[in-house]
């Protein structure tokens, strides 16, 4: 047997200080050399634990073991044919806690960079095959009418999946454009749009019908939905509600969620006031409060607008920070200054209701609370005054109330989330499944799709009997 | 796309759009809003839903030129489309039979008014309507509003119409002889206000709809959030009607001023790429 090889290869990544001005994509990618390099350290091993840390259950030697024989088409095909947004996923999954972590080469301190080859897979086949849909070709359906709500990644891996299953499938979404949280909330430098474009448009290449601009529950509804002649509902809108401190001072102007900020970024590309129309301020002096994934971006984005000092404002220290460990050292490298351990007690304004300060104490941490991380406890007396003149709030969000207020039947939790089977995504209204925030409350685009693989499956099996 | 079936300029800087939008044409109520888009390079902005038919599948919106998308809005003629509409957003304003209720509209607000007089006349009520405007020349849908009020005072700021003064003038007559129920006030921010503020000590419930900035309209950024009552409130999804008496009016007001500088640069850039272009 070959000697196990454990020098992982690395990921090109933009300059930092070149990046931090632009909005193009931070890492570059594999080259063919070095996708070759990685596949062929997999080790082929018979008990593949990889797969059982993937929630759609990629065959991951499988496609591996193509890109290693040069057979390109093979691996796009094996990968595909579980999941339907591949270069989606090789970019934002935290691959680190799901099938890398399981590898058997991970015990060595070097797993196979799964992430990193399933989006140098997705890519060639957008640089080298004809057309979207060119690895699979859907069934002609003979299934049954199904309504998918919500285009984000629970709602398009549903409405792939129902449609390779022969089913007709309706995708309805709110805003304007397909892809839900990857296009309105992932920024441009960590998923380009153009990614999500193809990858919405191989869905709908399946025979999925996408109709935008329409907010289930005001346009129309479920049960309406229902009545139209459509067999099975998946609810998949995510939980798009912005969370708050609820502390003195952040209706300020200048206070953003960061679901505000980003989507005037990201979806009506405030980047380019004003050749675009939408504006957004981004200030001298931006501080961000939170530390998962969407702090992270929002701090990035702020600092790419021509923001001079930008602040990552965490309650406890690094270790228990929920972003990415790369998106955490991509944002230092840059230049987001940490303030850990640090929380803001009010927001102050100026004579104008501006923004002009966050009052911050600095934290300890005691014992562990409910999450299993220590909890965070102000220092008594250790306030500080952090000057900024944008506040950005990436707390986390809620479920949006729109569909489970106008829908009678649904049964939803004392958070608001839908409650629906784990497994099967079975909800309490009959014929109406619900997967990914919404039932989860803020979780990872992988869990959601995940969460929609699992219900588009039950669905068939329950309207074929 | 959604076609414009009818364009209709009410006066020199007001215009009526009936769009072609049989979706949002089933649901409208009156008191609910759109957010629309022009097109590719647009921002999302509210309007609020001013008529609708249902079997035509169309949806009347009135608007006043103020930024560049209503600037932008205006050059639009009728058969041309714009890229989005989306509705019916908001809670209908609630109507019920509350006895005698006052309508108060402030400017082009009166093509907002009117759904709901409408409805609040269906219903069984009393309707007294105040509409004003600044001159003369910006008065419309007098006729409109008539057909659907008891009593109808028309006030303007200059006195070239109707009676010279403020629609709170007459508001506070109406409360002193007694006997109203409810009012409904919309208009520009600061007479809401005003209205509120005219009807407080009377403890009458006045009834208003917010309209703050907003970028999605479903609850999903918060751009909207607006104080009531001590508590923090999405208006696109919790309004955008509120209780007059509990809306904290300055932060409104002051939120409403957040891209002033940003405003003034995107209109002056829209004005010079079409003297550009023109020229």
């Amino acid at each position: 047997m070959a000697k196990i090889n454990l020098n992982r290869e690395s990921m090109p990544r933009q300059d930092p200080k070149v990046r931090a001005k632009n909005f193009n994509e931070v890492a570059l990618g594999y080259s063919a050399e070095q996708a070759k390099a990685e596949a062929s350290r997999c080790i082929q091993c018979p008990k593949h634990p990889c797969v059982g840390g993937c929630p759609v259950d990629i065959d991951i030697p499988g496609f591996i073991k193509a890109i290693r024989d040069d057979n390109m088409p093979e691996a796009v095909r094996i990968l595909k044919s579980k999941n339907s947004l591949p270069g989606i996923c090789g970019r934002v999954c935290p691959q680190e806690t799901q099938c890398e972590a399981e590898c058997t080469l991970d015990k060595k301190g070097a797993p196979i960079a799964i992430g990193r080859l399933e989006r140098y897979v997705a890519d060639w086949e957008r640089a080298n095959m004809s057309s979207a849909a060119s690895s699979v070709t859907p069934p002609k359906p003979d299934g049954y009418k199904v309504a998918v709500v919500g285009s984000g990644p629970a709602g398009l891996t549903a409405a792939a999946d129902l449609a390779k299953l022969g089913h007709r499938v309706t995708l309805f979404e709110a805003l304007h454009v397909a892809g839900g949280v990857l296009m309105y909330g992932i920024p441009e430098f960590r998923l380009p749009k153009e990614i999500v474009r193809a990858e919405v448009d191989y869905v709908a290449s399946l025979g999925v019908e996408i109709i935008l601009d329409t907010v289930v529950g005001k346009t129309t509804g479920v049960d309406e939905i229902l009545n139209n002649g459509y067999r099975a509902v998946f609810l998949g809108p995510g939980a798009g509600a912005p969370m708050f401190l609820n502390i003195t001072g952040e209706n300020l102007n200048g206070v953003y969620s960061a679901n505000e900020f980003l989507t005037r970024v990201n979806l009506m590309k405030a980047y380019r006031f004003p050749e675009y129309d939408t504006p957004v301020r981004v200030g001298k002096r931006v501080g961000v409060v939170g530390g998962g994934n969407v702090a992270m971006d929002a701090a990035r984005c702020a600092l790419r607008l021509g923001a001079e000092e930008v602040y990552i404002v965490y309650r406890r220290s690094e270790v228990e920070m929920p972003a990415r460990r790369e998106e955490v050292e991509n944002a230092k490298e840059e230049g987001i200054q940490f303030r850990l351990l640090t929380n803001p007690k009010q927001f102050i304004g100026n004579d104008q209701n501006w923004v002009a300060g966050m009052e911050c104490y600095e934290m300890e941490l005691g014992e562990p609370d409910a999450s299993g991380r220590r909890r965070p406890i102000a220092i008594p007396g250790s306030e500080f005054i952090l000057k900024v003149d944008v506040a950005i709030a990436a707390l986390g969000t809620r479920p949006n109330p729109i569909i489970p207020s106008t829908t009678e039947g649904l049964m939803t939790s004392r958070w608001g989330t839908i409650i629906a089977d784990e497994v099967s995504g079975r909800t309490e209204k009959p014929a109406v499944w619900a997967g990914g925030d919404i039932v989860t409350g803020s979780a990872t685009v992988i869990s959601a799709m995940g969460a929609g693989k699992r219900a588009a499956a039950d669905i068939d099996k329950a309207l074929r009997g | 796309m959604y076609q414009i079936l009818l364009k209709e300029d009410i006066v020199p800087n007001i215009h009526l759009f009936k769009i072609a939008a049989p979706n949002v044409a089933q649901k409208a109520q009156a008191g609910q809003f759109v957010v629309i888009r022009i097109d590719e390079k647009g921002e999302r902005i509210p309007l609020t839903i001013a008529d609708w038919d249902r079997e035509e599948g169309s949806v009347t919106v009135v608007f006043m030129e103020v930024g560049t998308t209503t600037h932008r809005l205006a050059q639009l003629r009728q058969g041309d489309s714009i890229a989005n509409f989306i509705g019916p957003l908001g809670k209908p304003t609630h109507i019920e039979k509350f006895g005698t209720v006052v309508c108060v509209a402030g400017g082009f607000a009166v093509a907002t008014i009117y759904p709901i007089a409408r409805a609040l006349k269906e219903t069984g009520n009393q309707v007294v309507s105040i509409m004003g405007a600044r001159s003369k020349d910006l008065i419309f849908w007098e006729d409109r509003l008539r057909g659907t009020s008891d009593q109808l005072i028309v006030t303007t700021d200059d006195g070239s119409y109707g009676r010279k003064g403020l629609v709170t003038e007459p508001l506070k007559e109406l409360l002193e002889a007694g006997g109203i129920d409810r009012v409904i006030a919309i208009g520009p921010s600061i007479m809401m206000k005003f209205s509120a503020k005219t009807t407080e000590p009377f403890g009458v419930k006045t009834i208003v709809s917010l309209n703050p900035i907003m970028v999605d309209g479903t609850g999903m950024c918060g751009c909207c959030r607006v104080s009531v009552g001590g508590a923090t409130k999405f208006v696109c999804v919790d309004g955008p009607d509120f209780d007059g008496h509990e809306v904290d009016w300055d932060l409104l007001l002051a939120r409403q001023r957040t891209y002033l500088d940003e405003e003034k640069l995107s209109f002056e850039q829209w004005q010079r790429r079409r003297a550009e272009s023109s020229g």
